[in-house]
């Protein structure tokens, strides 16, 4: 056995159409070595749930530039209740500081500001791909 | 594990599925154990192979054909390859944003995998997920290839029905290439039909066809618009055609053990292939040294290559 590219899931919910910071995390990400399933903005949330379990991703990527964030406690429910709580998910995107304690609360591992470093994010994904595989293991 | 997660396979439990898929994909233990599980069941999926150029409208028309096979029975798997980067490994998996019509469908299981290296239009593993999916009651699995030239003839072993879609405007690069991908077709399909030359590229394939010889079934000539479904259900026909026919991968004797031993040589050479350029022996090393300078004639290198790195792999 060879090592695993972490699988990343990168998509937008919601009504915003901006997915130009998405595009940007997708190519990086997949220019770091990893495996990238990216999606068009618009995706609804059972959709995700659906996608993120049948291609067995280790990270989920929500990008969110007009308050989308705010429908992602939803996202984090629905994948409880389909039993995938190993599934990481991030945010990035305009977050106020306010919200973003409202995500962390509701179990996002991580939130990514305008500015954030891509390399930074990468580690970040390659970190929670590694423990999701020990905890699997 | 991978006994209760064999069961959940069988039982068509979506998140086992899942897991097994990536088990055989990556090569574990744990999923070898699940495939001789689940080898008793195999064998009751049609597999359908979809190839051809970049740019053909090959997951457009995947989109479109699930819906048909939809209505015809039963469940529905894919399994979309994408090309991984040679460079850095890394992938953008994207057949499935163009499979969104059934996105959501419970009975519907779409699985990316990136080729990681493998050349020949699949990945080292998609033959096993095909397995998975095939034991978990997918009565039909669509496999889609990374955009293939001449050569990515592999998913011609692995599918019942091989279907080569093509758009219009290759013009006479149809005689070009058809020494490759178009000797393996059961149905030949020209997408992108509303195109100003699709007439043409039918003309050419029909024109083909009819200078070679063919058993049984006569490979047809489909024009589709996978976008708007126009005849995509002559598609479909033309595959229940193909399956009432008799010809399929599960052919008997000398023809499935000739399709063993090309499936067998492509992973031992890969698996070789992988070995002797990511090996850290000391003794490769020296032999390229040798080869560089001349001392060794690139015969010999080669089987000294292939014992090395044999002895390096059975080693635990």
């Amino acid at each position: 056995m060879h090592e695993r590219p972490p699988k990343v899931l990168v998509t937008k919910i919601g009504l915003d159409g901006h997915d130009r910071g998405s595009r940007v995390v997708a190519s990086f990400l997949r220019d770091a070595g990893m495996e990238i399933v990216y999606t068009p903005p618009w995706q609804e949330i059972p959709t995700v749930v659906k996608l993120a379990m049948e291609e067995d991703v280790d990270v989920i990527g929500v990008s969110s530039l007009a308050t989308d964030h705010l429908i992602v406690p939803r996202l984090m429910q629905a994948l409880r209740e389909a039993g995938l709580t190993d599934i990481s998910v991030i945010v990035g995107g305009i977050v106020p500081d306010a919200d973003e304690a409202v995500l962390l609360a509701a179990g996002v591992a991580k939130v990514f500001h305008p500015g954030s470093p891509l390399e930074g994010i990468a580690e970040e994904v390659r970190r929670l791909t590694g423990a999701r595989r020990a905890l699997n293991a | 594990m991978s006994a209760t997660l064999a069961t959940g396979v069988r039982a068509g439990e979506r998140r086992a599925i899942a897991r097994a898929l990536s088990a055989v994909e990556n090569e574990t233990g744990a999923g070898a154990d699940l495939l001789r599980a689940l080898h008793p069941h195999l064998g009751a999926a049609r597999v359908i192979g979809i190839t051809g150029p970049p740019g053909a409208g090959k997951s457009t028309l995947v989109d479109a054909l699930i819906g048909e096979l939809l209505a015809l029975n039963g469940r529905v798997g894919v399994v979309a390859v994408d090309p991984s980067s040679p460079i850095t490994g890394g992938a953008i998996l994207g057949d499935r944003i163009r499979m969104g019509t059934h996105q959501g469908d419970e009975r519907v299981f779409i699985r990316s995998l990136a080729s990681r290296g493998h050349v020949g239009g699949l990945s080292r593993s998609a033959a096993r997920a095909v397995d998975v999916l095939d034991a978990a009651g997918y009565a039909h699995i669509i496999v889609e290839t990374v955009g293939a030239g001449q050569s990515e003839v592999e998913v011609a072993e692995l599918a019942d029905t091989r279907i080569v879609v093509l758009p219009p405007g290759l013009g006479d690069d149809v005689q070009a290439i058809k020494a490759g991908i178009l000797e393996i077709a059961d149905i030949y399909v020209v997408n992108k039909a509303d195109l100003p030359l699709a007439e043409r590229a039918e003309r050419e394939l029909l024109s083909m066809i009819a200078l070679r010889s063919y058993g049984a079934w006569k490979p047809p000539v489909l024009r589709t618009v996978a976008s708007t479904g126009v005849g995509v259900a002559k598609l479909a026909e033309a595959i229940a055609a193909h399956a009432q026919s008799g010809s399929g991968r599960r052919a008997g004797g000398d023809a499935r053990r000739t399709r063993m031993r090309r499936l067998l040589a492509a992973s031992a050479a890969d698996r070789l292939r992988r070995n002797i350029e990511q090996s850290s022996s000391a003794e490769l090393d020296r032999l390229c040294d040798e080869l560089a300078r001349g001392e060794l004639g690139h015969a010999a290198a080669d089987l000294r290559a292939i014992e090395i790195a044999a002895a390096g792999m059975r080693k635990p």
